[in-house]
């Protein structure tokens, strides 16, 4: 079922949550609402679900307006941050829950509801703990049990808020790898929040990148990360340097050096910020042209195939982070103190009139 | 916890603190000894002074105390407030609990002031402000008198006053332990497609149960042992309208001891079953609240 969100707007008090959202969420697919806390993202799931009601605007499903739904008939499936199981229940009752309290003419029988009840925990793997409460379970088992819970009615939208955002780092990277799977075999148009980019990059088919209380930018995973629509996405999404510079008729001046802004042809003497990853930046022993800047190297953390590398800057002092692969780091025989130059690959120059970091 | 298991081997409380926080060994055996014997002379010795006296005179007085038919007369008037004033109060509890821990409402705090109420005004003035209503001089009088309806030196008086004077003890235990727990359950049951009754039956209640049984016994007790605002309006009728501690009271006045005590010796029994099924509660809510702590942790 698609999901069409109409110009959304909701306030708290005098703060803005959400400002004029629009957004389309095609059938069958996983989005991701990713943005910094404050942004709005929970704010906008929950007006989803109905467990909040927007001040303006509409949601749509499958084309029909839901305002005349409350929660209970928007048949979706919700995921908490904290799971919410029903402590005083085990796990086949939490399961269970949303077929027992259907009316009766709409409940299936008890043996029917064991069946779906024992389906759901293998597809959840969690076969041998119905018997178990909450609080004898770890926390990727409870996110597992809370999502059996939410598809065990059948919903047509599965809404997840931040699922994973109580786990440690393993067990996160374990368990969203298996929610893409069960996507994949349910086809169920899903929305989860969450403020962990790379778990959004990971999952999504489209990424949803909100600040607040408006869309920053709006696309798939490759998009959103290789083609930032503003500063904001661009610095959200990833570690990242900045550059501050003039940029003159097709070229930028940073610091000591100057380099080509393909685009900015006609613009004359402004002020600039060019955003840098850090794997985009060459480091040499010598000067190897006109675009290196001298640096010196402050930190070295060698840990796994990429070495991290904080500089600082000789002609402005600010730091610089770089990533080099381990065989490049041995070649060059760097050491903490020494002066190196560098040299910015693939700028992203945005003007900054509009935008404050 | 640690507290709890060195209590139950019997040793004392060497846990591997700092010094800079634990006292000379005599010190601490002085003010254990002191607490232990300021609680012995105020509550222990009364307790058994209250069983010795009724039975000063045999179990046979002991028995006819308790079996006149002006005791009776208390006994059924007292048990029969508890289960008129305890239901209505629990109706009310849950309610007020669940308005205040669960919504965020104007007025909010001032309904907290407000069932706190009863807490702050001495149970006599409550006495006096149902007579004053509902008494012969009071502002419904004419109306009552006209159609024949007795409150005050009768049944209702005696219910409403315990009403009022009971009223905080539910709400109260209620208010912290549903804040605690939240509403992300109830919220979850609601996605799930319960109706509002059916999540308030199958998860708000269980969750709260123990503390609901906690302020069930409390009210309880109190509605057993109310003497001031129910002495206030209830005229001492023998037979009529006379709760048990109104009872002792006026056997203590006629000098039957025996008989007096007898009867208290009924409350104090009452008291003492009160206080364990209130000590079992107390430790199942603290389960239930350090559940949802873990749950929710």
């Amino acid at each position: 079922m698609s999901i069409e969100i109409v110009n959304i707007n909701k306030q708290f008090g005098s703060f803005t949550a959400l400002k004029d959202i629009n957004l389309t969420i095609a059938t069958g697919q996983l989005v991701a609402l990713l943005g910094p806390s404050g942004s709005g993202k929970t704010t906008l799931l929950r007006i989803i679900a109905g467990l909040e009601a927007a001040d303006q605007g509409s949601i749509l499903f499958h084309g029909q307006d839901t305002a005349k739904q409350n929660v209970r008939q928007r048949q979706v499936g919700f995921v908490f941050q904290h799971y919410a199981l029903f402590r005083h229940m085990t796990v086949f009752e939490n399961v269970a829950f949303g077929l027992n309290v259907r009316p009766r003419h709409l409940r299936p029988s008890k043996s029917e509801i064991k069946e779906k009840v024992q389906t759901l925990l293998s597809l959840v793997k969690l076969e041998g703990l119905a018997d178990r409460h909450p609080g004898q379970l770890s926390g990727g088992q409870r996110q597992r049990v809370a999502l059996a819970r939410a598809l065990a009615v059948e919903p047509q939208v599965l809404l997840l808020d931040e699922p994973f955002g109580a786990l440690d780092a393993k067990v996160r990277k374990e368990l969203r790898r298996w929610l893409r799977q069960l996507h994949d075999e349910l086809h169920v148009t899903s929305v989860f929040v969450t403020h962990d980019q790379e778990e959004a990059l990971d999952v999504a088919d489209q990424i949803v990148i909100l600040n607040n209380g408006r869309i920053e930018q709006l696309g798939t995973p490759e998009e959103v990360y290789e083609q930032p629509g503003n500063p904001f996405v661009y610095d959200f999404l990833g570690n990242v340097n900045l550059f501050h510079g003039r940029i003159h008729q097709g070229r930028i001046n940073i610091g000591s050096i100057e380099l080509d802004a393909p685009g900015y042809d006609d613009t004359l003497n402004t002020r600039a910020v060019s955003f840098v990853r850090p794997y985009n930046i060459e480091v040499e022993r010598e000067p190897k042209g006109q675009e290196f800047i001298p640096a010196r190297i402050l930190f070295i953390r060698a840990v796994g195939p990429t070495v991290h590398l904080e500089l600082k800057r000789e002609d402005s002092s600010d730091l610089v982070e770089v990533e080099l692969s381990k065989a490049r780091f041995q070649a060059l025989a760097l050491k903490s103190g020494e002066l190196v130059f560098v040299r910015p690959k693939d700028l992203k120059i945005f003007i900054p009139d509009d935008y404050v970091i | 916890m640690a507290g709890n298991v060195a209590l139950r081997q019997g040793t004392t409380t060497e846990r591997p603190t700092t010094g800079a926080i634990t006292e000379l060994p005599l010190v601490r055996w002085l003010l254990t000894l002191a607490a232990l014997g300021f609680l012995g002379l105020m509550l222990i010795v009364p307790v058994i002074a209250v069983f010795v006296k009724a039975f000063e005179q045999g179990s046979e007085l002991y028995i006819k105390a308790i079996t006149a038919p002006d005791a009776l007369a208390a006994i059924q008037l007292t048990l029969l407030t508890v289960v008129i004033a305890v239901p209505l109060n629990t109706l009310f509890g849950l309610a007020a609990a669940w308005s205040i821990a669960k919504f965020e409402f104007r007025g909010r705090s001032f309904l907290i002031t407000l069932i706190d109420l009863p807490f702050a005004v001495s149970p006599v003035i409550a006495g006096l402000i149902f007579v004053f209503l509902f008494g012969k001089p009071g502002v419904l009088w004419p109306w009552l008198s006209a159609n024949d309806i007795k409150i005050i030196f009768a049944v209702p008086g005696i219910v409403l006053a315990t009403v009022f004077v009971t009223f905080p003890f539910i709400a109260r235990e209620l208010i912290p332990l549903m804040r605690a727990q939240g509403t992300t359950e109830e919220e979850a049951a609601l996605t799930l497609g319960a109706s509002g009754w059916k999540t308030f039956w199958h998860i708000t209640l269980p969750n709260i149960k123990w503390g609901l049984i906690y302020g069930v016994i409390l009210t309880s007790a109190r509605a057993v042992g109310e003497f001031g605002a129910v002495s206030v309006v209830s005229g001492h009728i023998r037979g009529e309208t006379n709760t048990m501690p109104l009872h002792i009271e006026i056997l203590y006045n006629e000098y039957q001891f025996v008989a007096a005590f007898a009867v208290a010796s009924l409350m104090t029994l009452m008291a003492i079953i009160t206080l364990i099924v209130k000590n079992i509660s107390e430790w199942k809510v603290q389960q239930q609240s350090q559940e949802s702590e873990e749950v929710t942790a």
